[in-house]
């Protein structure tokens, strides 16, 4: 089922705002040079014993755009602001939707501020998605996804179908999320949490490390932007299986997959390269090699970034295509930090060192809780 | 391409009381939400153990869609990935989320801790039914049902799904309400017409 009527989706502007980083520049040339935002962290406030991520240092000034917001929000302004300076896209224009994905948004604040209503209405993502809104003059009410870890996908995808759909003509997509003690908590309650910087697919992985961060993609089918990266096709599916655990066969990313690349009318030869999920979780990785061997992919050169940045949550498949944009445009693929024999029972192959590429396409996956899975793909 | 759907079958689930296709099926008045939602268990016959471990969102959600499909859906019509999940809500995970920050200062509980995702409760129904198509949960200050269309409307009318449960699932506290609408592309005798000011009426009468 392609779309080929429909207009063309074009990437206009990025951004990444990490503790790598502030800009894709930035983050990209951290990344060539294989430094990793991920160190081990004293934090009481954040957790009893020390742990592993990667979190921006206190004294960082996000922004001088005003008092009011939170750390959240701010990141979200950092991003967004520093994109659009790069895009010639008016966000006060009513052709531009303003999409934001987070899993938990404001939820830090229940730790340092009494419950009561007026909290409770502070920490709704409707509140910052307007006080972001009205910080930039857009004039669409904001979208919110919040869809566990494939959050940044799903709004890659949101976007690109409104466009295709002709109900905006620009779309502004803006993913982060804030680690808090509410969040580090819960993951060491799984022992999902590895005691080192994570080792996506390795043979001895651990687990994960958690992360922070922003990402923002603008999208446009102006014809103006003809010649720029695209959005060619996405899916999301669900595995009906289990809430905290992946599926078994990794089928259904696999039919994501699948789907997306018959969205952008492509077939498995015409994909590059992937920016896998790679948690480094046990369960993650094993049923992602498993899907992608069902997607004829196993040969293609995949990546995880999770030993960079941590997994970020809601901003990861965001943070995540924004990285593999910039290697299409510099014809290099970032290495997978950590990896070093194969540990899945599916052969993949997994990026040792950065790999230059003369590529056209590629396909980035996420998965989460709930048995959520995305695929979208961008290329040239 | 572009063609009308349907709303095969609605159901609502707030204030102590169900109603499904407009008609009141349970009351429990003055019961709080956690015996209400038993209740509503008890009272349909429903047997799966999984709804006890549930957080009040997700059990809310599933009772609302265990009615909505209850005699009226025929899922063998269906293949899994062309069955979709599209919900809405404002408090986000927040009842739960809540619950969980109860539990860190003692010992942080990851059965509690999964339920802090508001897509969990698209999770258990995809479980129960086997749903396994498009679906993605979105935060919304109030019901907005021409952006619920919209959503729907394009995965129906691009053959992504061939039917889609969506709507409205809400928990903080002692307030709760859902409404499920069960659409799909083809007419029978009850159908409504899927459309923004029908779904708003439906929203609306409870």
């Amino acid at each position: 089922m392609s779309r080929i009527s429909d207009p063309d989706v074009f990437i206009v502007a990025d951004n990444i705002f990490s503790p790598l980083g502030k800009t894709t520049v930035e983050n990209f040339e951290q990344l060539k040079n294989s430094v990793s935002g991920v160190k081990q962290h004293h934090d009481e406030t954040l957790s009893h014993i020390p742990f592993f991520a990667s979190l921006f240092d206190e004294d960082v000034r996000f922004l001088q755009s005003g008092d009011g917001y939170t750390k959240f929000e701010h990141l979200l302004i950092a991003s967004i602001a520093d994109a659009l300076e790069n895009a010639d896209i008016d966000p006060k224009d009513k052709k531009t939707v303003l999409i934001i994905s987070s899993t938990k948004g404001n939820i830090a604040l229940l730790e340092t501020e009494d419950n009561n209503p007026a909290l409770q209405q502070r920490i709704a993502m409707s509140t910052s998605a307007k006080m972001i809104a009205e910080h930039f003059g857009f004039q669409n009410q904001p979208i919110i996804i919040s869809n566990a870890c494939i959050s940044g996908v799903m709004a890659i995808i949101t976007g690109m179908r409104l466009l295709t759909a002709g109900l905006y003509e620009n779309a502004v997509i803006a993913g982060a999320d804030v680690i808090s003690k509410f969040i580090v908590s819960g993951f060491q309650s799984f022992q999902a949490l590895s005691p080192a910087v994570c080792k996506p697919f390795d043979k001895s992985r651990d687990g994960l490390n958690l992360g922070e961060g922003a990402a923002t993609v603008i999208l446009s089918t102006q014809q103006k932007f003809g010649g720029y990266i695209k959005v060619k096709g996405g899916s999301v599916s669900n595995d009906a299986n289990h809430i905290s655990g992946p599926s078994r066969t990794g089928a259904e990313l696999a039919h994501a997959v699948k789907q997306a690349m018959s969205d952008a009318s492509l077939a498995a030869t015409d994909i590059d390269f992937i920016s896998a999920h790679g948690t480094a979780t046990v369960y993650n990785d094993e049923m992602e090699a498993n899907a992608l061997v069902l997607s004829d992919l196993q040969s293609v050169p995949l990546n995880s970034l999770k030993g960079y940045y941590g997994h970020t949550l809601g901003a990861a498949g965001l943070i995540e295509s924004v990285v593999s944009i910039q290697s299409l445009k510099e014809n290099l693929v970032i290495a997978t930090l950590g990896f070093e024999e194969n540990g899945v029972s599916s052969m993949v192959n997994v990026c040792t060192s950065p790999l230059q590429i003369d590529g056209v396409n590629f396909i980035k996956t996420a998965s989460g809780f709930g048995g959520c899975n995305a695929a979208v793909v961008i290329g040239k | 391409m572009a063609t009308n759907k349907y709303i095969s079958s609605t159901c609502t689930i707030a204030k102590n009381a169900v109603s499904k296709n407009g008609v009141t099926l349970f009351e429990n008045p003055g019961a709080d939400i956690t015996a209400f939602q038993l209740s509503v268990y008890q009272h349909f016959h429903f047997n799966y153990p999984k709804f006890y471990k549930m957080d009040n969102l997700s059990k809310l959600g599933w009772l609302t869609a265990e009615i909505l499909l209850k005699d009226d859906f025929e899922r063998f019509n269906y293949e899994p990935e062309e069955i979709g999940v599209v919900l809405t809500n404002s408090n986000s995970s927040l009842d739960n989320d809540l619950k969980y920050l109860d539990t860190i200062s003692d010992i942080p509980s990851p059965s509690v801790f999964v339920y802090t995702l508001p897509n969990i409760v698209i999770g258990e129904i995809c479980i129960r039914n086997n749903f396994k198509g498009e679906h993605a949960f979105f935060i919304q200050e109030k019901f907005d049902p021409a952006f619920i269309a919209q959503q729907v409307n394009y995965l129906l009318d691009n053959d992504i799904l061939e039917t889609c449960i969506c709507g409205w699932a809400d928990v903080l506290g002692q307030d709760y309400k859902a409404t499920l609408f069960l659409v799909e592309k083809k007419k029978n005798e009850q159908a409504l017409l899927f459309s923004p000011g029908n779904m708003d009426s439906i929203f609306n009468t409870i």
